[in-house]
């Protein structure tokens, strides 16, 4: 189980580093080396995302990921080769992150299962509300796989309320409005919302979205369980190549 | 909670959660706002004065004679302020921003038509406007960008993607997703997330509810056939929804670009390339990959070259309620010259579709026959692109003499 695993780990860590990348960028092969990289630096768990050709939660250096991935001819099904590949190699937990209609196009049932056998801890999909998403959430309770939720700063208490009601794993919280990738205000303010986010779950809890220096990793300890970095790892990979990436982590916490 | 409203299978709302508030706070603005008799009223009142409804309803004299077939009446949506039906719906919308308090307007466009018809609500009601157009489509519609900047509005580039209308309509979903506070995405067609594809058509219903009311009046009776063209389907809606419960045959007409069989078109219902998706927010026919990706599309006419269609339309479609076609970007082409020649009417591009496809049957109907062709908007946009269709050397010989002036 994804949340034990969380629960085990935190005995050991102030806080958790879940790193993003997105299969297929700059290449299947990169990305594996990627991978390899992150786990070698020490990350605690990693989001690999499918590139989809319509990211509108996603701002401009993922989007581009997702375009240079398609344009290069990445497929769903050579992205679950690949997760398949990575779990079987690294003992870390991996969770897929994409769009609902690479799911939709694959048959939801049929998505869910393929995870659970390649050995997938879990999935977020950022356009599907619980609300529309029945036949998903049954196939992942299923498959004792975490449905990963998300809570923005413009979700209310109650809602937080109804949200937490379908979560599994942890739950991601994003740390401000707008799309990922700008910067983000490690505020007051945003402790006050991750208190709020504490309140509502007993879950762990995940901050995405601008978290890019030891600072912003600092400032999470304590407030949150996993610090989430996704755009700026892409940023370093492209600058300084892959193995940059590893140093770059190691020099979070 | 999301509420969600389903045509069919198609439809919903796939919001990223932190957009379910302020869909919240706006599918109760536009629930208000229908159940007010005094919205509508000042609507029709706005649409009257400040544009030109009721628009009128031309009787097609020569084309008639032309085609020996039934007689045909144009729907003179080109008569609208700004050129389109895309009026309609952007003074229904700017009149719920002011009801929500709002301050800011933003939109996506294709042809310009609908980026022209917000920034031209934002000056008159005073709100900040950007829209967002594609690269490509900036290139082929430049006189509306143009207007766009001296209505005051910023008009941004998006060289993301495909480069034209569903890329532009993500950029303003990426916008909206920073900016909801104070600003409100007046989505230019019958598509995305509950309450638009409801929300547009019901302010394009005014086409229809006044088109019924015309026919009527001149004809004593109903058309046989309705042809509109069909972008994200919002003109159609609009012209269709007061027919829906009448035997009038009701005829969608997609781009057929350089036809179906060539892979480059945007015909997401009258093809057998769309398959059922979800993305821009709701479930509907796309033309997309196996891997549920979304291929590039092709049209003459910027403002129907989009990936997805309405969900209302895809239930229409599956009910056997409307007929879907295309037109070829040729057979565009030679409809709009003929339209010219005979009525002294322009239709846009979009528009030419509908009376392309009306052009083709109306020769099969009895003279007794009424048809009805939505003209959605008027083609002075297109000056560029139909010149380079009709090679016309005049034109060219114009534009280098003006290259030169700007270059001196
Ligand atoms: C003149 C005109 N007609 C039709 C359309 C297509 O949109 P819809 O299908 O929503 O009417 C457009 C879109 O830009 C347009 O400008």
């Amino acid at each position: 189980m994804l949340e034990s695993y969380l629960r085990n780990r935190l005995k050991k860590k102030d806080i958790l580093l879940m790193t993003h990348l997105v299969l297929g960028y700059p290449s299947m092969e990169d990305s594996f080396r990627i991978i390899e990289t992150m786990v070698e630096a020490g990350v605690d768990l990693m989001e690999l995302q499918i590139p989809f050709s319509e990211p509108v939660a996603d701002g401009p250096v993922i989007l581009h990921a997702n375009q240079m991935a398609l344009e290069r001819g990445a497929t769903v099904k050579q992205a679950f080769e690949l997760a398949e590949k990575v779990v079987k190699n690294f003992d870390i937990p991996f969770l897929i992150m994409t769009y609902y209609n690479i799911l939709f196009k694959y048959g939801v049932p049929r998505f869910v299962s393929e995870m659970a056998k390649k050995g997938i801890k879990g999935s977020i999909v950022p356009d599907l509300p619980p609300e529309e998403g029945e036949e998903y959430f049954n196939a992942m309770e299923e498959h004792s796989l975490s449905s990963i939720l998300i809570f923005s700063p413009t979700t209310t208490l109650d809602r937080m309320q109804y949200l937490a009601g379908f979560a599994g794993g942890f739950v991601y919280c994003v740390a401000r409005k707008g799309v990922t990738g700008s910067s983000t205000d490690f505020s007051e303010e945003l402790a006050g919302y991750l208190s709020m986010c504490r309140n509502t779950t007993n879950l762990p809890i995940a901050l995405g979205f601008g978290v890019k220096e030891k600072k912003d990793v600092d400032f999470l300890t304590q407030k949150a369980d996993i610090a989430v970095i996704g755009t700026q790892t892409i940023k370093v990979i492209e600058k300084d190549g892959i193995d940059a990436a590893g140093d770059f982590i190691r020099r979070l916490r | 909670m999301v509420e969600s409203r389903y045509y069919g299978q198609y439809g919903g709302s796939y919001l990223p959660e932190i957009l379910v508030s302020t869909f919240d706070q706006l599918v109760t603005a536009f629930k208000e706002a229908k159940n007010d008799p005094a919205f509508w009223e000042e609507y029709e009142q706005i649409m009257s004065s400040y544009s030109c409804r009721p628009t009128p309803l031309t009787f097609a004299g020569n084309l008639t004679e032309y085609f020996g077939g039934a007689r045909i009446y144009i729907k003179r949506e080109d008569l609208n302020h700004t050129g389109a039906h895309k009026a309609n719906n952007v003074m229904g919308q700017g009149l719920l921003v002011k009801r929500m308090g709002k301050k800011r307007v933003i939109a996506e466009t294709g042809a310009g038509q609908h980026g022209v018809a917000t920034a031209t609500m934002a000056a008159k009601f005073g709100f900040k406007c950007t829209i967002y157009m594609g690269e490509v489509d900036i290139a082929r519609q430049r006189p509306n960008v143009f207007w766009m900047e001296r209505l005051g509005a910023e008009v941004v580039p998006v060289t993301d993607g495909t480069r034209i209308l569903k890329d532009a309509i993500n950029e303003a979903f990426r916008d909206w997703v920073t900016n909801m506070d104070d600003t409100h995405y007046v989505l230019g067609t019958a598509c995305g997330p509950h309450p638009y594809p409801e929300m547009v058509s019901y302010f394009q219903s005014i086409i229809g509810r006044e088109a019924k009311k015309q026919i009527i009046k001149s004809e004593g009776k109903l058309p046989e056939r309705i042809y509109a063209c069909v972008g994200g389907g919002s003109n159609a809606l609009g012209i269709f929804s007061s027919f829906l419960d009448d035997s009038v045959e009701l005829v969608g007409v997609e781009a057929g670009g350089d036809g179906l069989n060539t892979g480059r078109h945007a015909a997401r219902l009258a093809s057998k390339d769309g398959t059922v998706g979800i993305a821009q927010g709701f479930k509907t026919y796309f033309l997309q990959n196996s891997d549920g990706q979304m291929q590039e599309t092709h049209s003459v006419a910027a403002g129907l070259d989009y990936v997805g269609v309405s969900p209302i339309l895809s239930l229409l479609k599956e009910e056997g309620r409307v007929r879907f076609e295309s037109a070829t970007d040729r057979e565009v082409l030679d409809a709009l010259s003929l339209t010219l020649k005979k009525e002294g009417l322009v239709p846009a591009l979009e528009s030419a579709h509908a009376f392309a496809q009306a052009f083709k049957e109306v020769p099969n109907l009895s003279r007794d026959d009424i048809i009805l062709i939505n003209q959605s908007g008027r083609g002075d946009k297109d000056i560029f692109t139909i010149a380079d269709a009709f090679k016309d050397p005049d034109w060219q010989k114009f534009i280098q003499q003006k290259a030169e002036e700007y270059r001196a």
